[in-house]
């Protein structure tokens, strides 16, 4: 099974662009720093990883009318899927059966949360309500990239980008779409800052995966897509593949809705699955673009269930990239897909930040240095709430 | 591989645990339909049931229901759909938030708040590992899940799968409705969906859930043929996506022996059921539901275990029929939904 990769589109708080995003990463350089757009009596004890531009710049990017109820979750999904149709060479989007599968946490929280009593006084928000839920991002990014056909949104918490490139992946296989755009969005929400901070996994630092002195994750804010193709429309037009979506699985933790099991069982059978299916070995990976929030129950049961697939000698090159951009949520698996692609088209493997002290539990030590490698296979994990675990496995060939 | 609906689990404004329909009534009283409330204390301790939205405690019921039925212990996968999500305790956490600027939080409701809390509580409650998915696009959130779990069963991937479409109703997203007209004016009074002039719907609540599976079995409802949905159709072009989407499938307009419509007396929106129900149906058998179910995002779940129901019955009942036309056979089933002119779907099962 493998389905071309032959777009992308991204943004985050380490770039605008897919370049802006590789030479952050090659360069070493995190964008975790104080929190500028959202009010909140916790900015002195967090630090995100927040995408500069400010609501207006976003809509001006846009070309948005002055009257439009584009979310910030919206704005960024939109800019992020623009660039992957362009990165594609695609003009037409309507041209072949097309799809849209996005993923969100909160998708308009962002909004909601600032107007939440205000609806009641002032007509001129009435036209945010509708732009709550996460169907309506969706729409508003099929309606920038003008696309009428199959659009659906999934929302399994931190896992959701990594079960849309899934499905996209799934739906091209199955013959039921030429071209799917998949990926995730959402936008920084003191919903989401007050949800992670009330289970207390927030830092109030810089976050450290795999240290064994972390302390918790920083919240970010970010949309990547990814454009899929059948073999069908590559070949027709004779597209240049970036790199191929050649594996993935899906499974449930069943332990608890928030947290991981000690021994990360949903983590290893979605890692399984994803095997099972690329027909790969372990040994084949080349490079782990782990979850890694850094907070102290994710990185041990991720930890754990990567040493039972791999055995804790044989543990491939492995890094989270979290640290640089901070947890994007519903994102996280878009942007990290965005990077795996990256990391096998120039050969490299990005460091993981801020790591200084070795876990206690087990014998892991991530790539700290940024390393230059051939790489043909990326296994790339997301996990959320729920128990929801997802593997995706990208390969060049 | 075929996709059969093996058993339903239906929690909503209707007494649905006797014959089918003989609990249906219509509640043109109120904008807001409530539900008709299971029996929880069958399904889990008081106690578990306080900490519990009414999205859990409805899906929970729902599902054990529907693989009861089936007789299914473990489902391959599980599947959900829900436009919303789950606004009680989002609303919560969020009220707690503004309300206490942000001190004196506890997690419970933003641990509940999560669009994916149901899929999840189902699976916690079953053990179950599989494959565990949620889908939020509004009106196909439901369709999507059938999309995946027919998926599921086509690739061979699982033959029992577990789906469903949930939605809650909170006083505060009630208010926010009406205050943004998506939900008929208090003043009103009387609040038909058939004949209504006047925009917004009724808004309800509920959770159905389907176990399909990909043989047939002494309990078998009906297969399900196909499903697609499509973000936006211009009302002039409807009837000719109709026509391909039932050709490619081998069949024609004379072959639906009942179209469903999510017709849900929102005047404003009313021009896309009008294209089928008044042209190119107009002399096919036709029923709603929604004046039964309300309307909210998941209702086609509810249009769903209706249709299936006919099917399995060979009853249309007069309480849902449109425009009165009648069949002896009901072969083919074509249900077709959107809201607010966005997010149609098509759904097409048949005797199985």
């Amino acid at each position: 099974m493998k389905v071309a990769i032959t777009g992308m589109g991204i943004i985050s708080a380490i770039g605008s662009t897919v370049d802006e995003n590789f030479e952050s990463l090659v360069g070493g350089r995190k964008a975790i720093t104080d929190i500028d757009h959202i009010p909140t009596v916790h900015a002195k004890a967090i630090k995100v990883g927040e995408i500069k531009q400010s609501n207006a710049d976003l809509a001006h990017e846009l070309g948005l009318a002055s009257d439009n109820n584009y979310t910030r979750t919206a704005m960024i999904g939109a800019l992020a899927a623009r660039q992957a149709l362009q990165n594609a060479g695609i003009s037409d989007v309507n041209a072949y059966k097309t799809g849209l599968i996005s993923a969100t946490s909160v998708g308009g929280m962002d909004t909601t949360e600032k107007h939440y009593y205000e609806y009641f006084n002032d007509p001129a928000l009435v036209k945010y309500i509708s732009a709550h839920d996460g169907g309506d991002v969706a729409q508003k990014i099929a309606e920038t990239i003008g696309l009428k056909g199959f659009v659906t949104t999934i929302s399994t918490a931190c896992s959701s980008a990594a079960n849309s490139i899934m499905l996209g992946a799934r739906l091209i296989n199955a013959g039921k779409l030429d071209r799917v755009i998949v990926g995730g969005t959402d936008a920084l929400a003191k919903f989401t800052i007050n949800g992670f901070k009330t289970l207390m996994i927030l830092t109030d630092g810089y976050n450290t995966p795999f240290d064994d002195n972390r302390k918790g994750l920083n919240l970010g804010e970010a949309a990547a897509f990814l454009v899929l193709e059948s073999d069908k429309v590559v070949k027709e037009q004779n597209k240049k593949v970036l790199a191929y979506v050649s594996g993935f699985g899906n499974a449930n933790d069943a332990f608890h809705q928030t947290a991981s099991s000690e021994n990360g069982e949903g983590a290893f059978l979605a890692m399984e699955k994803a095997f099972k299916l690329a027909g790969l070995q372990p040994s084949d990976i080349d490079y782990i673009n782990m979850h890694g929030t850094a907070t102290p129950n994710n990185d041990l049961s991720e930890g754990r269930a990567v040493i039972r697939i791999f055995g804790e000698q044989n543990v491939p090159d492995f890094s989270s990239t979290k640290a640089f951009t901070g947890h994007t949520l519903a994102a996280a698996a878009a942007i990290e897909a965005v990077y795996s692609v990256l990391a096998i088209q120039n050969g490299v493997v990005y460091p993981n930040l801020n790591f200084e002290t070795p876990m206690q539990e087990f014998n892991l030590i991530p790539q700290t240095e940024i390393k230059y490698k051939n790489i043909d296979h990326v296994l790339s994990n997301s996990f959320g709430f729920g128990g929801n675990c997802s593997t995706v496995i990208f390969s060049k060939n | 591989m075929k996709t059969y609906i093996n058993g339903i689990g239906c929690v909503s404004a209707q007494k649905t645990d006797g014959d089918f329909a003989s609990g249906f009534h219509v509640n043109q009283a109120t904008n807001v339909l409530p539900i008709e409330k299971p029996e929880y204390k069958d399904y889990f301790s008081p106690i578990a049931a306080r900490r519990m939205s009414k999205a859990v405690k409805n899906g929970i019921v729902a599902s054990t229901m529907a693989m009861k039925e089936a007789n299914l212990e473990m489902p391959g996968a599980i599947i959900t759909g829900t436009g919303m999500g789950c606004i009680e305790d989002s609303d919560k956490f969020l009220k707690a938030i503004i309300d206490n600027n942000e001190e004196f939080l506890t997690p419970t409701s933003f641990i509940q708040s999560t669009h994916n809390t149901v899929a999840a509580q189902i699976a916690l409650g079953l053990e179950c590992k599989a494959y565990n998915f949620t889908y939020v696009n509004a009106a196909v959130s439901f369709e999507s899940a059938l999309i995946d779990g027919k998926l599921q069963l086509d690739e061979g991937e699982a033959d029992a799968v577990l789906i469903g479409g949930i939605d809650e109703m909170t006083d505060y997203t009630a208010s926010l409705f009406k205050l943004a007209g998506f939900i008929k004016k208090d003043e009103e009074g009387s609040f038909p969906i058939l004949e209504s002039q006047t925009p917004g719907t009724v808004f309800g609540e509920g959770a159905t859930f389907f176990v399909l599976e990909s043989k047939k079995s002494a309990t078998t409802y009906a297969e399900v043929v196909d499903i697609e949905i499509n973000n936006e159709i211009e009302a002039d072009i409807l009837q000719l996506k109709v026509f391909d989407f039932l050709s490619a499938n081998g069949l024609g307009v004379d072959d639906i022996d009942l179209l469903v419509v999510g017709i849900n007396g929102d005047a404003q929106f009313e021009e896309h059921y009008r294209e089928l129900t008044q042209k190119q149906f107009v002399h096919t058998p036709q029923a709603y539901y929604k004046h039964l179910s309300g309307e909210y995002n998941t209702a086609s779940a509810f249009g769903l275990y209706l249709a299936a129901n006919v099917v399995k019955t060979q009853n249309v009942p007069p309480i849902v029929q449109v425009n009165g036309q009648t069949k002896p056979e009901y072969k083919n089933v074509l249900l077709y939904n959107h809201y607010r002119g966005i997010d149609h779907s098509f759904t097409l099962i048949s005797k199985a």
